[in-house]
């Protein structure tokens, strides 16, 4: 056993907190009210390398692991859950499965914009009454000459209105029992008969970009079906279980953000004559806090470390995702409890906190979807 | 180009720093690149890319001071030295220091040195200066712009707020002043790319130097955190009553008249 992080990833560590405190932190609260997706902040993030992390560097990526790609996550996180969101949903699902199932043409053209970060991508998979009952699924693609011509709509797309390709989701056929197969397919966002709005106004994560997609009679060749077309949707819940470690990173990192402003607000604010921090009230919840954040973030390294490692990872991802996420909520609302009234205002952050934590029990997969993973994996 | 960097590991003073027994804990401190010397790396960087050549970060410390060096290497520099005095020192001061790099410099030859203006930890702004002098090249310290034409070089130095303009020649030692420039991020690629990059580690057995030589000219008695500021103190009553007040306190209680 060694939980030290390797010299690399500490560097990565340091690198983003610096990055996170010095550029994006400033900026925080206004990503928020004016919920506008930050271009800025990710072309400096892809100028860094850090959108091509866990991307070998022939597809421009920056040849880090799994863990690394955590770390970056939970440090943005842990400033802007809006930036880490899209951070989080940029790599694992825009760009994830063009490498994990492309074609080395694919690879070339579609994943090394994404990773050098010149470009951003984005995963077509909600419907509005399809998510994680993909079964549900409604948008076509249907075979015409050497294209798929698509058609449907979309919901809740995380990046969509700024992506340059989104992987979507279609219906392609019927397999022998007459079920249908659902395949995904890279769809320029250039393409004609493409229609992305971004009318959504949310509780939280409010400066991640989060849009509707229309589809009519959109072309696309042959070619950009990405992966086994035989295989179907199978193939893509190891994306899926790959986004929720970032997930459950970015939980960890908002976590982490509360106990912060929490620990500080509760030793510099004085009731009674004393800090609030040297009533045990206040100790029981920050020590409940902290605890549950350091379980957390075990849970999140040791996901990232299986899969790192090749092996077997969806039930302790969905773990990491269930917890970590459900610990952001607990945490953020403690840090509110803590800072009092003041808590309740924006400009003290931890009701963001709160609002951006919400969105993570939801999104990639309910927590109750993640028990569900859960029980499967245990048998029942 | 031959450049060289001299970067300290320091405490990192935005952290909790405790002092016990005259000394200050290292364990749970956190510990980063002296932030001057970060000035230094992105120059020397911004120099080697216009004028071409290498960059080698040289620092006098311990083990841990690896985690430095590797981070100066993502940001770009070439080459790493760690003269590693753990098993050798006990003590030393700037005159020690100075000492290892001038017999480290022997067989080199810089044409640009540059340093931190002054280290946040103790602050002496002395081994780059002293260093110059054992070396016998010119040095220009707290500069806040550097321009290399052929042997000419033309530099900006911070005097107390205003600027004087100075003209010298390579090889130069500088320290750099805030305001240099902005010290890049290492990215993510710099990062990958430093572990593989050349880091010697040295004692100073290998620069043919020993104990006694090194022995510091200066002692350290007490190293002790700055009181606590304490509320001030608002005067009232009559004007007249308040001076009067005043001039007692100033005498009686805080013993400055």
């Amino acid at each position: 056993m060694n939980f030290e992080l390797t010299k690399e990833q500490a560097m990565i560590k340091k690198m983003v907190r610096d990055f996170a405190e010095e550029v994006i932190r400033p900026r925080a609260i206004e990503i928020d009210t004016k919920a506008e997706f930050p271009k800025d902040i990710f072309d400096q993030l892809g100028e860094l390398g850090l959108m091509g992390i866990p991307f070998p560097g022939e597809y421009g990526g920056s040849g880090g692991d799994t863990l690394s790609y955590a770390l970056a996550v939970e440090e943005i996180g842990r400033v802007c859950g809006s930036t880490g969101l899209s951070y989080a949903a940029a790599v694992s699902l825009g760009a994830s499965p063009i490498y994990y199932f492309g074609t080395e043409e694919q690879k070339k053209e579609f994943l090394t914009p994404l990773a050098e970060g010149k470009a951003l991508g984005a995963f077509g998979l909600t419907e509005p009454n399809a998510g994680s009952d993909a079964g549900g699924t409604k948008t076509t693609a249907v075979e015409d000459g050497d294209d798929y011509v698509i058609n449907g709509e979309k919901c809740f797309i995380t990046n969509a209105s700024f992506a340059k390709t989104v992987i979507v989701t279609a219906v392609t056929g019927k397999n022998e029992k007459g079920k249908n197969i659902i395949s995904a397919i890279i769809v320029p966002t250039d393409c004609e008969g493409i229609k992305i709005t971004s009318n959504y106004d949310k509780m939280g994560v409010r400066g991640s970009d989060t849009a509707e997609i229309v589809l009519t009679n959109v072309r696309v060749p042959k070619k950009n079906l990405l992966g086994d077309p035989e295989k179907g949707f199978k193939q893509f819940l190891h994306t899926l279980d790959g986004g929720r470690i970032s997930i459950a990173a970015l939980g960890l990192g908002i976590a982490q953000g509360s106990l912060d402003k929490a620990l500080t607000y509760a030793k510099e604010r004085k009731q009674f004559g004393k800090p609030v921090s040297s009533f045990q009230a206040i100790q029981f919840k920050l020590a409940d806090m902290s605890m549950e954040v350091e379980l957390a973030r075990n849970m999140v390294h040791k996901a990232a470390w299986l899969k790192d490692n090749h092996k077997p990872f969806s039930k302790e991802a969905a773990y990491a995702k269930l917890y970590a996420t459900e610990t952001a909520f607990r945490s953020a609302n403690q840090a509110i409890q803590i800072h009092g009234g003041y808590g309740y205002m924006r400009e003290y952050e931890v009701e963001r906190y709160l609002r951006d934590a919400k969105l993570l029990e939801i999104g990639e997969g309910t927590s109750e979807v993640q028990r569900l993973v859960i029980a499967r994996q245990l048998g029942c | 180009m031959n450049i060289f960097v001299l970067l300290k590991k320091t405490f990192d003073t935005e952290e909790k720093i405790s002092v016990s027994n005259g000394q200050i804990e290292d364990d749970g401190a956190e510990f980063i690149i002296n932030p001057y010397d970060e000035y230094a790396v992105e120059e020397a960087i911004v120099q080697r890319d216009a004028h071409g050549g290498e960059v080698t970060v040289v620092t006098i410390g311990d083990e841990d001071s690896e985690k430095q060096l590797r981070t100066a290497l993502a940001m770009g520099a070439d080459k790493a030295v760690l003269i590693n005095t753990e098993d050798d020192l006990d003590e030393g001061d700037q005159f020690t220091t100075a000492k290892i790099l001038e017999a480290f410099f022997e067989d080199k030859e810089p044409d640009l040195i540059l340093a931190g203006n002054v280290a946040i930890d103790e602050a002496s702004g002395q081994v780059g200066p002293r260093l110059a002098e054992l070396l016998g090249i010119p040095y220009v310290t707290t500069i806040t712009s550097l321009k290399i034409d052929g042997e000419k070089v033309n530099i900006e130095k911070d005097v107390e707020g205003d600027v004087e303009v100075i003209e010298t020649s390579l090889p130069v030692l500088v320290t750099c002043q805030q305001g240099l420039n902005d010290p890049r991020y290492p990215s993510l690629p710099g990062i990958m790319k430093a572990k593989k990059k050349p880091l010697e580690e040295l004692e100073i057995d290998d620069l043919d130097l020993d104990e006694d030589e090194l022995e510091p000219k200066t002692k350290t008695t007490d190293i002790f955190l700055p009181p606590e500021k304490e509320a001030g103190r608002v005067l009232e009553g009559e004007i007249e009553e308040q001076v009067q007040e005043l001039v007692s306190l100033l005498k009686n209680e805080a013993k400055v008249l």
